[in-house]
């Protein structure tokens, strides 16, 4: 029940997305046909026709709705630079971006809980919390650009840019895992400090458990909680961080894509990136409130 | 004197001799522009404390001179934020049922992009350059003070003081201005001072992408992306800027974090 709510709010959102998107599209400087002949032959006759193809001569109402029938069938329309399918042209680039975001986010998750359950004594608590401070505040590009310089320049560990197997995968995750990793770390250790002070914690220490066991099977299951929440606040900060850390390594990806898209004004790419980004959201989201469930049985039997 | 007491101190310094920085760069720095084809890229030295650039430019001035690029995009849009944020949220928790939650859902949804691909949307539209950065990075921020603000609304119209207001029958415009505005303002200078941060680091992302400054101006994120070319043989040219990006917003988080936590202690 609660998933079908959850999946309507978020059908909502992408329609909200979808709207704001094709608004963006009218709101964009210079006639859409300007954009799709970009540098080519420009006579009145090619103009003539980009109007037909494109249908740029129906009420502005019908195209809408014509937008959004297509893009209920997964139909994104045509990237205006490449003159290629918009779904293949991200569908291309997608794969590394994907694989990229999966190893930063697996990485950092993996850091912060092993930093926020192994840091709970004053000393190296005070040295994992500046830490987790500079991570946080540190802009990611640099965070990229000193391993680059350490690891790739100086060492010759592993490959300058590109997309070459693993070995130049290793960088850029760890770049875009690092900021991820100070602030989960920071969210758990807040949620653990909360739950040591609960009664139950009292009660497993008076049974005799090891200080361990009270942190990883009692206190922890507490302090996933706020982490889990914030499931779709990662997807949006690896999605964002990728169009940077992809610069940096030069990667091809989404990122890129996202960039060209940008500086070339190849509106449709960039639309179907904003919604893109605002669907994996809407589905992380959903898989956090299962998680949540998932987690806390508390939350199984208030919510119908 | 506690190391947290030391950290608040140094922090406020920092901030304080940025303050000097963006007001007078030409006390203490000289021309950034001005190159030197006969000391290209060379390393840190007392000549120039953060070494030279590709066009022997000294990066010492180049970083003074950008911190006035740099911050005032980023205090701009800032501004641009929280206005914009404390008028939407106001509006929504003072609206009716409905605009509210069309209000709300709103918030909601463009909180629901990446900061930066929603920036980046903006730019797409209205073209690169500062004025566009500083409006991209305040729409895309401005959902999160818009719904602090609301939820504060929220509390504000239940209280007494204002029911009262009502009931001595103030004029509507008297009854914001006077009694919900200054109440609901509360959280928002923390909250601005920690978004300030988020705003540099975004603005020196932006940047970074050339999406901002270009050059031959100062500015930290330009520096950053135009030295990166020079990563191998000249690291200075690059990190230097990036670190003190870096230090400012560590500044900022820290007094941020000391302000947040006085402000909670007086209230609980």
């Amino acid at each position: 029940m609660i998933v079908l709510r959850r999946l309507g709010a978020g059908l909502v959102v992408l329609w909200v997305a979808a709207t704001a998107a094709y608004l963006a599209l009218l709101a964009a400087p210079g006639s859409t046909v300007d954009s799709i002949i970009g540098d080519g032959a420009d006579t009145p006759l090619i103009r003539s026709q980009i109007v037909q193809e494109w249908n740029l001569d129906r009420p502005a109402l019908l195209q809408y709705l014509d937008y959004l029938w297509r893009f209920g069938h997964g139909d994104l329309g045509r990237s205006y630079l490449l003159q290629r399918p918009v779904r293949d042209v991200v569908g291309d680039q997608i794969w590394p971006t994907f694989e990229l975001a999966i190893a930063a986010a697996l990485l950092g998750i993996a850091l912060a809980l092993v930093l926020a359950l192994t840091t709970r004594r004053p000393w190296s608590r005070r040295v994992s919390s500046t830490a987790e401070l500079v991570l946080v505040s540190t802009p990611p590009f640099l965070i990229g650009l000193v391993l680059l310089s350490v690891f790739s320049f100086q060492l010759g560990l592993f490959p300058v840019s590109g997309d070459r197997g693993f070995a130049a995968l290793i960088l850029p995750a760890i770049t875009l895992a690092l900021p991820v990793a100070g602030v989960l770390t920071q969210v758990l250790r807040d949620g653990l400090d909360r739950a040591l002070e609960e009664p139950f914690v009292v009660t497993a220490r008076a049974r005799g458990l090891r200080e361990r066991a009270v942190l990883a099977r009692h206190a922890l299951r507490h302090a996933l909680l706020p982490a889990v929440s914030l499931l779709g606040w990662l997807c949006g900060t690896l999605l964002g961080g990728v169009v940077i850390i992809e610069t940096v390594f030069g990667r091809p990806g989404l990122g890129q894509v996202t960039l060209q898209a940008v500086t070339s004004e190849d509106m449709p790419v960039v639309l179907a990136v904003v919604v893109f980004s605002a669907a994996a959201y809407v589905l992380l989201n959903t898989a956090a409130d299962l998680a949540l469930l998932v987690i806390d049985p508390r939350l199984r039997g208030s919510t119908s | 004197m506690t190391p947290r007491y030391r950290a608040l101190l140094a922090a406020a310094g920092f901030l304080a001799l940025m303050l000097v920085v963006v007001a007078l760069p030409g006390l203490i720095a000289a021309d950034p522009l001005a190159a030197d084809p006969f000391h290209v890229l060379e390393a840190p030295s007392g000549a120039h404390w953060f070494g030279t650039d590709q066009l022997g430019r000294d990066v010492f001035d180049r970083v003074v001179h950008g911190a006035r690029h740099s911050l005032t995009i980023a205090v701009a849009a800032t501004l641009l934020a929280v206005l914009c944020g404390v008028l939407l949220g106001m509006l929504a928790g003072l609206s009716h049922r409905y605009a509210d939650e069309a209000l709300a859902r709103s918030f909601d949804a463009l909180s629901a992009f990446p900061l930066i691909l929603l920036a980046l949307l903006f730019i797409a539209i209205a073209g690169t350059g500062p004025v566009s950065l500083v409006v991209a990075i305040g729409l895309a921020t401005l959902p999160h003070y818009a719904r602090v603000v609301r939820a504060q609304t929220f509390v504000v119209r239940q209280a007494g003081y204002v029911t009262q207001a009502v009931a001595f029958g103030h004029s509507r415009t008297r009854l914001v201005v006077r009694h919900v505005l200054p109440n609901v303002l509360g959280p928002v200078p923390v909250l601005a001072i920690m978004g300030l941060g988020e705003a540099i680091l975004f603005a020196a992302g932006l940047s970074f992408l050339g999406m901002g400054t270009q050059p031959p101006s100062p500015e930290w994120g330009a520096m950053l992306s135009e030295g990166r070319n020079y990563l191998s043989v000249a690291p200075w040219v690059s990190v230097i800027p990036g670190v003190i990006v870096t230090l400012t917003v560590i500044a900022l988080t820290v007094v941020g974090r000391h302000l947040q936590r006085r402000v909670e202690g007086r209230l609980a």
